[in-house]
């Protein structure tokens, strides 16, 4: 009896004509008009606004008396649905739509507003780094980028830095992911709080730490120039600084991403045997390719454009140690203005072309944790 | 989860704290240690000249002026961008994140050429008295930009999740649409507001790259914090920098207390 019934009450509407024009009335028939009976009585009395209907579609009641007079059952639902067709145009159903819709000029007005801002705020700017790079012609451009050697060692710089510390963060990313995702223990929250610690520090400060550390008065100064190491005004340090920065942006990505995932396929391939690596290899990793893709590029472009934490470790040796940031720096302070502006709109397009992927990874991503929820949901109806 | 059926719970726990370990505590360790070689007298003596003083007003009041407009605008932009239809609207959505994409040092750069007096804005706005370039309002409009993107992406997913029934219960009511706005809407967006806010709000507080170019650096009156950390740090003053950078340390960790403190609030309240 409760199957059918459900199954009546899944397609309303469809069913109430059928059963509104069924003339002979079996005992079954006559049971299973019950429900859209309810149903269009009750679409009805919204319609209309009434509680006429409010003794009808109490439970019980209704089903003694639906199934005494089945004939009678149906013609009240046909009564009921005309009344709810001829009820529609006089009942300002379109108020629905209206309650969540703003006069013109409001709509007008805060749009205008909106595309204005983002107009003067963004927009202009990003024409701005193109224009002034570009002023010149296109042969100054090519000169200012690739025939000043010191501008040329800067990109070069800054495609080491950048790819090295975001590799180190990467590896850094799934471990702490993978031990605070799929495991419970202590200090579990004070670890996710220490990952974010870099974000709540100024750059220039975690700069400073480094020269503390590995500057010639630093506490490791001493040993470092005893082994005639640098790290501070030198690669590593750039490298270092880098890391620091853009420390969390992976394993913040993937968190959650893991834990919409959840571990069922992680624990069905170690039931069937497979070692750890295989399990991250062949599992965990396909699962959040997107994530992690994601995770990357946001941690990428901060990388390629970190300044305050790089600035402070440098030392502007030129040729040496300056990222194509701090280059942009120096040469603005220079007063090479077209230099600056065409090392600028190189980043500038580095950006560009992160927020087009960003876009496309993030649908990527949504349908992924889209996908895992669906799973979930497949659980814990089976 | 049974007893740890998965593996690499230690390799992975183990390298995390390595990793943390070496990378932020170590080095926050040696900040606070090289402070505390100075005594209580010296630490005051560095942190509370006034030059200092005034560098903290200006971090802390440009970071909260910014965190508010960005309120504003994040407010209107997410409005706009759940409820209206307008041609180019996916373009624009998409832009309101590059902020997070670009190096903060470009911005910085487009910022102050903007505005000099023969800028592209700045030839219309010198002229009437609006100077955006090495003044105190040069660096909250850049700050603006670099916080732009946090009100909105926080408030974006609430406004969207409204469900229309509630705006339609107001109106059977008798609610303008103001009203409907005011007593309705903005209570339920008021959690993601304060998180967008705190999150804005940090981030302007240890921004560095785009402030120095717009802001002309001036001690007492245009120069933030972090600037003076490194103009100490280029004296090899270090144990002074790091004094300063201790302040800026506590003020941004007091921030990131209020902050969840101020979610918690905000979540029990109104959720």
């Amino acid at each position: 009896m409760s199957e059918p019934h459900l199954q009546f009450v899944a397609h309303d509407r469809r069913a109430a004509p059928s059963a509104s024009t069924t003339t002979g009335v079996p005992a079954a028939a006559s049971t299973r008009t019950l429900v859209p009976l309810r149903q269009s009585t009750r679409i009805a009395a919204r319609s209309l606004g009434t509680t006429r209907a409010g003794d009808l579609t109490s439970g019980p009641g209704l089903r003694a008396r639906a199934t005494v007079t089945g004939t009678a059952a149906i013609e009240q639902v046909s009564s009921a649905r005309a009344e709810a067709r001829d009820a529609v145009p006089t009942n300002d159903l379109s108020n629905w739509k209206n309650a969540q819709q703003d006069p013109l000029w409001v709509r007008l007005t805060l749009i205008g507003l909106a595309v204005g801002s983002l107009l003067l705020l963004v927009i202009i700017p990003v024409a701005n780094v193109f224009y002034q790079a570009l002023s010149a012609g296109l042969h100054a451009y090519w000169d200012n980028l690739f025939n000043d050697p010191d501008t040329r060692h800067s990109i070069w710089l800054t495609l080491i830095v950048a790819p090295t510390a975001v590799g180190a963060n990467l590896v850094f990313g799934v471990a702490a992911a993978w031990a605070i995702a799929r495991f419970r223990f202590p200090g579990r929250s004070a670890l996710t709080t220490l990952i974010d610690l870099p974000f709540a520090i100024s750059p220039v400060v975690a700069g400073l730490q480094l020269v503390l550390l590995f500057g010639l008065r630093g506490y490791f100064g001493p040993w470092l120039r005893e082994h005639d190491i640098h790290v501070i005004f030198a690669l590593p340090g750039l490298i270092l600084a880098t890391m620091f920065v853009t420390l969390p942006f992976i394993a913040r990505e993937l968190i959650p991403v893991l834990e919409a995932i959840g571990p069922d396929e992680e624990l069905a391939a170690v039931s069937l045997g497979a070692r750890g690596w295989q399990v991250l290899w062949k599992i965990t990793l396909p699962n959040i390719k997107w994530g992690l893709l994601y995770g990357i590029l946001l941690c990428n472009a901060r990388a390629m454009g970190e300044f305050g934490a790089v600035y402070v470790v440098s030392g502007h040796i030129p040729g040496q140690t300056q990222t194509m940031p701090l280059r942009v720096d120096r040469l603005f302070q220079g007063y090479n203005t077209p230099g600056s502006f065409a090392l600028a709109s190189l980043l500038m397009l580095l950006a560009l072309v992160t927020l087009v992927l960003k876009t496309v990874l993030e649908r990527r991503t949504q349908r992924e944790l889209a996908e895992a929820a669906k799973l979930h949901t497949v659980e814990i109806e089976s | 989860m049974s007893r740890r059926v998965l593996p690499g719970f230690r390799l992975s726990l183990g390298f995390t704290f390595a990793y943390l370990t070496v990378m932020v505590v170590i080095p926050l360790a040696a900040c606070v240690a090289k402070a505390a070689t100075l005594t209580p007298s010296e630490f005051l003596a560095a942190v509370w000249t006034p030059r200092a003083r005034a560098a903290y007003v200006l971090t802390v009041g440009a970071s909260l002026a910014s965190a508010v407009v960005n309120v504003l605008l994040g407010v209107l932009l997410a409005w706009v961008l759940v409820r209206y239809r307008f041609p180019l609207k996916r373009l624009f959505d998409a832009i309101i994140d590059l902020p997070f994409a670009l190096p903060t040092a470009v911005a910085g750069l487009v910022y102050s050429s903007l505005h000099v007096e023969n800028g592209w804005l700045g030839q219309f706005l010198v002229p009437h008295g609006i100077e955006l370039a090495y003044t105190r309002a040069a660096i909250v409009l850049v700050l603006v930009f670099i916080g732009l993107p946090f009100v909105v992406r926080t408030l974006q997913p609430v406004l969207e999740s409204v469900e229309h029934e509630v705006e339609e219960a107001a109106a059977m009511l008798g609610a303008s649409r103001w009203q409907t706005f005011t007593r309705v809407i903005l209570p339920m967006l008021l959690p993601a507001i304060i998180t967008g806010f705190a999150l804005a709000f940090a981030r302007s507080l240890g921004e560095y790259g785009s402030v120095v170019f717009v802001s002309g650096n001036m001690p007492f009156r245009t120069e933030i914090a972090s600037r003076l950390v490194v103009d100490r740090l280029e004296e090899f003053e270090y144990a002074q920098a790091t004094a300063i950078a201790v302040v800026l340390l506590a003020i941004s960790f007091s921030t990131l207390i209020a902050i969840n403190l101020l979610e918690r609030w905000s979540q029990r309240t109104y959720v």
